[in-house]
C-alpha cells in the first residue's frame, strides 16, 4: 500500500529505499568515516608540492620588487657592468649572465657528444650485461655531490690546463666546465638510453632487413626516433648545469666580466648568489635583495628549460 | 660496401672507448682524492672540531651536523612524499589539477637547489624564526627532496601488479585496506631505495644550506633541533676555499669521509634492488 | 534472443542478470543479456574470445567500478537485490561474491597471511589456524603445504597458487565464487586438480566459470551458457547443450567449426 509522502516526494522514497537496502548497510559508518579522513590527509600532501612553488615564486617576487624600484628593469637585462657591493654601483647583469653561459656552454661542448656515444653504445651496442653494470657506475658521477667536483676541479684540473695553457688563471670557466660537463653527462647517457630503448624493436629488424648495418640503424632510424626524448636529457643537462652552484663557486672564481676567454675568472649567476650570502650584506640593502633578483632570472631561465623539456617528454607519450 | 663496415667498427671503437673514458674519470677522481687526504683520515680527524692548524682540524661537530640534519630532513620529507606518491597513485582523479600537479613535482625536481636556499633562507630562518637551526636546514632540504621522493614512491608503486589488486578488491577490502595492506608493503623495496637515494643527495648537498647561513666555524656538537649546526659539505668547501694547500689537503680527508658514507647508502639501495628483484623472479 | 534457446534452471537463482549491457566507452562488450544462475551448481560461461563472457563475469562483483570507461545498464540481482545501485557498496558486495583469476595471484606474503588477510581486514571474528586449516583443506591443497605454512605463497608451484587462491577466497565464506578462466595458464595435471577441486565446492557454493576449454565446460558444470559477440546465444542444461544444442551456431561452436 502506497503511503501518501511516498507519492509526495518520490525522489526521498527512492533515497531510503536505496540507501536502507540490506547490501547497502555492510560497510560500517566508522570504517567510511576513517577513509575519508585518510584520503583527505593524502591529498592535503599532494598540495604541498604546489605551496612550495608558489612560495618561490612568491617570495623571488617580492623580495626582488624593492630592487626593480631602484634599478629598471631595461638597466639590470642588458646593462654590461656587475658591481652591486662597491661604488660606484651598476647593477647590468649580463656579465653574470655571460659567465653561466660560457661554463654551460663549455660543459655541453663535452657532455653532449660524450653522452649520446655513451647512450647509443650502452643501449645499441652493449651486451645486457654490460649494460645493467655501466649504467649504474656511470650514474654515480651524478652521485658524487658537486662540491667534491668542485675541489677535483680547484686541485687537479686548474692546475694540468696551467701547465698545458700557462695563460690560464687560477679560478677560470674552463675547469668549471669540464667538471659541471662530467657530472651533467650521466644525465645525457642515462636518459636518453632511456629513450632509445624504447624504439620498438620492429624499427630496428626494419631497417637491418634493407642490409643497413648497426651504426646507420644506431643514428639514422633509433637516434631520430627517439629524437623527442633525447632533447628532453640534453635541455635538463642545460638545465642542471645552469642551476650548478658549488663547482662552479669553487672553481670559476668571481669576477663579473664581459669575456669569453674561457681561461679567465668569470662569475656565475649562482656563485653570486653564494658570494651575497657568505658575505655580510645586511637585509634589506640593495645589495642584499640583487642576490633575490638573480635569483628570479635563475629560476624563471630554469624553469622554462624544465617546461621545454616535459613538452617534449609528453608529447612523446601520446 | 667495405667502407660501410668499417664506419660501423670505427663508430662502435668510438662508443666504447668514450664510454670507458668515463669511467676512467671517475676513477681518476677517485684516485686524485684518495691520495691527497688519505694522510689526514685518521681516528683524531672523526672526533676533532675544526681548527686553525691543518693537522688537528677535524669534522666531528660537521659529522654530527649531517647526521641530525639527514635525520630530520627524512622525518619532514619521507612521510609527506609516500602520501603524496599514494594520492597521485591510487586515489586521484585523472583530471587536469592532477595533471598539473604531476607537471609541478616534475619541475620542482629540476630546480636547482640554490633557489630552494631562498626559500629555507626567507621562510624558515626569517619567516617562522627558527633562525640557523638544524629545524631550517633540514626544513629546507626536505623540501628540495620531496620531489624525488615522490617521483621514486609513484614509480614503485606503478610496478606494483594490477593481479594484486584485483585479488584484494575480490575478497571485499576498501581501497585504503588494499593500498595498506598490499600495494605499499610490495612497493616498499622500491620506495625505501628511492628514500635512501634522496636522502644521500642531501647529505651532499651545500648550497642550500649555504644561504640559510649555517655557519662556517662550528665548535660544538648540536644537542637538539634548535642549535646551529655545521655538515660535511660545508666543512669540506670551507676548506677548500682556503688558499694554504694543508687546508686543500684535509679537504680531501673530509670528501673521503662523505664519499664513504655516500657510496654506502647507494650500496644498500643496490642491495635492496638486487634483493626484490629476485624475489620477483621466484 | 531465440526464446526456445533459452531455458530457466528450476533450481532458485542465487544471481539473476535482467537486461545487462556493459558499454567500454562506445563499444557494447555485453548485449541485454538475461542470465539466472542455480544456487549450488556450477554454471559454465563458454564462447570465442572476445565474446564479452568475462566483461559479463566481472559485473557480477562489480569490478568493473576501476574502469572510468566502463558503463552498466540493466540489473544483476542477488538474492533479490539490485547490486548495482550506486548505493550498494561494491566493497561489502565482494565479500560474498568471491572472484578467481586467469592467473595465480597469491600476496607476496606466506601461506597462513595469504588466507587470513582477507578475514582479518573485514574484521571477521575467527579462529586464525581453524580457518586456515579448513579453507586449505576444502581447496584440497592442505596436505602439500601444511609443513610449510610460514613459506612465501610466492614459493608455490602454479597449480598450487591458484588453489591457495581459492582456498583465500572461501575463506571469506562468500555465497559465490566467479572463476575466471582459472585454469588457462596451468598444466593438465593441475588443471585436473582444480577441476576436481569445484565439483567438490559446489555442494557448498555458487560457482560460475568463464572457460575457454569446452571439455572443461562439459566435465565440471551443470549448467552452460554459450556466448558470441556480446550476446548470450543459448543456456541450458550442460548435458543439452552439449548432445542436443537447439541453435546450428552453438553446434557448430561446440563441434569446433569456428572459434
Amino acid at each position: 500500500m502506497e503511503r501518501r509522502w511516498q507519492r509526495r516526494s518520490p525522489v526521498l522514497f527512492d533515497w531510503l529505499r536505496k540507501n536502507l537496502s540490506t547490501q547497502a548497510q555492510t560497510m560500517p559508518l566508522y570504517i567510511r568515516i576513517k577513509e575519508k579522513i585518510i584520503v583527505f590527509f593524502l591529498a592535503a600532501s599532494s598540495f604541498v608540492s604546489v605551496f612550495i612553488t608558489a612560495l618561490i615564486i612568491y617570495i623571488l617576487f617580492s623580495e626582488s620588487a624593492g630592487f626593480f624600484k631602484k634599478v629598471p628593469l631595461g638597466d639590470f637585462l642588458f646593462g654590461t657592468r656587475w658591481s652591486p657591493l662597491l661604488e660606484p654601483a651598476s647593477y647590468g647583469v649580463l656579465p653574470l649572465i655571460n659567465g653561466t653561459f660560457l661554463v654551460t656552454a663549455g660543459a655541453l661542448i663535452i657532455a653532449l657528444p660524450v653522452g649520446l656515444l655513451t647512450a647509443i653504445y650502452l643501449s645499441e651496442y652493449a651486451s645486457n650485461k654490460t649494460r645493467q653494470f655501466l649504467k649504474p657506475v656511470l650514474e654515480i658521477l651524478s652521485g658524487i655531490p658537486t662540491v667534491v667536483y668542485g675541489y677535483f676541479a680547484l686541485t687537479f684540473i686548474t692546475p694540468i690546463l696551467q701547465t698545458i695553457i700557462p695563460i690560464t688563471e687560477v679560478f677560470n670557466a674552463a675547469s668549471a666546465s669540464i667538471v659541471v660537463g662530467i657530472m651533467t653527462l650521466p644525465i645525457i647517457t642515462s636518459l636518453s638510453d632511456d629513450a632509445l630503448q624504447t624504439v620498438p624493436r620492429s624499427l630496428r629488424e626494419g631497417a637491418y632487413a634493407l642490409g643497413a648495418t648497426r651504426f646507420e640503424v644506431s643514428t639514422q632510424i633509433v637516434l631520430i626516433s627517439a629524437l623527442p626524448r633525447v632533447g628532453a636529457s640534453v635541455i635538463l643537462a642545460v638545465s642542471r648545469a645552469i642551476g650548478e652552484t658549488m663547482a662552479v663557486t669553487l672553481a670559476a672564481g668571481a669576477t663579473p666580466k664581459m669575456t669569453a676567454n674561457i681561461f679567465e675568472s668569470v662569475q656565475t649567476m649562482t656563485a653570486y648568489i653564494v658570494e651575497v650570502s657568505l658575505g655580510d650584506t645586511p637585509q634589506g640593502t640593495i645589495g642584499y635583495q640583487t642576490s633575490f633578483a638573480v635569483g628570479l632570472l635563475l629560476f624563471i631561465i630554469t624553469l622554462t628549460l624544465n617546461f621545454m623539456a616535459q613538452r617534449l617528454l609528453y608529447k612523446k607519450k601520446h | 660496401m667495405i667502407s660501410r663496415h668499417h664506419k660501423d667498427i670505427f663508430f662502435k671503437r668510438t662508443a666504447q672507448v668514450t664510454t670507458f673514458l668515463c669511467l676512467g674519470v671517475l676513477a681518476l677522481l677517485l684516485y686524485h682524492i684518495g691520495r691527497e687526504g688519505m694522510s689526514y683520515v685518521s681516528l683524531d680527524f672523526l672526533s676533532n672540531f675544526p681548527s686553525r692548524f691543518p693537522e688537528k682540524s677535524g669534522i666531528k661537530a660537521a659529522l654530527w651536523g649531517s647526521f641530525w640534519l639527514i635525520l630530520l630532513t627524512g622525518i619532514f620529507a619521507i612521510p609527506i612524499g609516500i602520501a603524496t606518491a599514494v594520492y597521485l597513485e591510487e586515489f586521484a582523479p585523472k583530471n587536469r589539477l592532477m595533471t598539473l600537479i604531476e607537471l609541478n613535482i616534475n619541475n620542482l625536481a629540476g630546480t636547482p637547489s640554490i633557489v630552494f636556499g631562498f626559500l629555507g633562507l626567507v621562510l624558515f630562518v626569517r619567516g617562522l624564526g627558527f633562525e640557523r637551526s638544524l629545524i631550517s636546514g633540514a626544513a629546507t632540504l626536505s623540501l628540495l627532496v620531496l620531489p624525488m621522493i615522490i617521483i621514486a614512491a609513484r614509480e614503485a608503486i606503478k610496478g606494483v601488479p594490477r593481479t594484486l589488486r584485483e585479488a584484494a578488491f575480490a575478497l571485499g577490502v576498501t581501497r585504503w585496506q588494499c593500498t595498506i595492506g598490499q600495494v605499499i608493503p610490495t612497493a616498499l623495496p622500491g620506495i625505501m631505495t628511492g628514500i635512501i637515494l634522496a636522502l644521500s643527495r642531501a647529505m651532499g648537498e651545500t648550497a642550500p644550506i649555504i644561504m640559510i647561513g649555517a655557519l662556517t666555524y662550528v665548535a660544538f656538537t648540536p644537542e637538539g633541533p634548535l642549535d646551529e649546526f655545521t655538515t660535511l659539505p660545508i666543512q669540506i668547501y670551507n676548506w677548500a676555499s682556503r688558499p694554504q694547500e694543508e687546508f686543500h689537503q684535509v679537504s680531501a680527508a673530509g670528501i673521503i669521509v662523505l664519499l664513504l658514507m655516500l657510496f654506502t647508502l647507494n650500496f644498500a639501495a643496490l642491495l635492496i634492488r638486487m634483493r626484490t628483484e629476485k624475489k620477483v623472479k621466484l | 534472443m531465440n526464446q526456445q534457446s533459452i531455458t530457466k534452471p528450476y533450481e532458485k537463482a542465487v544471481v539473476e542478470v535482467k537486461n545487462l549491457s556493459v558499454f567500454f566507452n562506445q563499444n557494447e562488450a555485453v548485449k541485454k543479456v538475461n542470465l539466472s544462475i542455480p544456487i549450488n551448481k556450477v554454471t559454465a560461461i563458454i564462447g570465442p574470445s572476445g565474446c564479452g563472457k568475462s566483461t559479463l563475469l566481472r559485473s557480477i562483483n562489480r569490478m568493473h567500478d576501476f574502469e572510468p570507461i566502463a558503463r552498466l545498464e540493466g540489473n544483476i540481482f542477488l538474492e533479490g537485490e539490485d547490486i548495482l545501485l550506486k548505493s550498494v557498496d561494491a566493497v561489502s558486495l565482494r565479500r560474498k561474491i568471491g572472484m578467481v583469476f586467469q592467473k595465480p595471484n597469491p600476496f607476496p606474503k606466506t601461506i597462513y597471511e595469504n588466507i587470513l588477510w582477507g578475514p582479518k581486514i573485514n574484521g571477521f571474528k575467527i579462529n586464525e589456524d581453524e580457518l586456515v586449516e579448513q579453507s586449505l583443506r576444502q581447496a584440497a591443497i592442505w596436505d602439500e603445504v601444511k609443513g610449510r605454512l610460514f613459506d612465501s605463497a610466492i614459493s608455490l608451484s602454479g597449480g598450487q597458487q591458484q588453489r591457495l587462491c581459492i582456498a583465500r577466497t572461501i575463506a571469506m565464506k562468500p555465497k559465490v565464487i566467479l572463476m575466471d578462466e582459472p585454469c588457462s595458464a596451468l598444466d593438465p595435471r593441475s588443471t585436473g586438480r582444480i577441476e576436481d577441486l569445484i565439483l567438490e565446492l559446489k555442494n557448498e557454493y555458487t560457482i560460475v566459470i568463464v572457460t575457454h576449454n569446452m571439455q572443461q565446460a562439459a566435465r565440471i558444470s551443470d549448467y552452460t551458457a554459450f556466448f558470441y559477440d556480446g550476446e548470450l546465444i543459448e543456456y541450458g542444461n550442460t548435458s543439452k547443450i552439449f548432445t542436443t544444442p537447439v541453435l546450428k551456431q552453438t553446434e557448430d561452436y561446440i563441434s569446433g567449426r569456428f572459434g
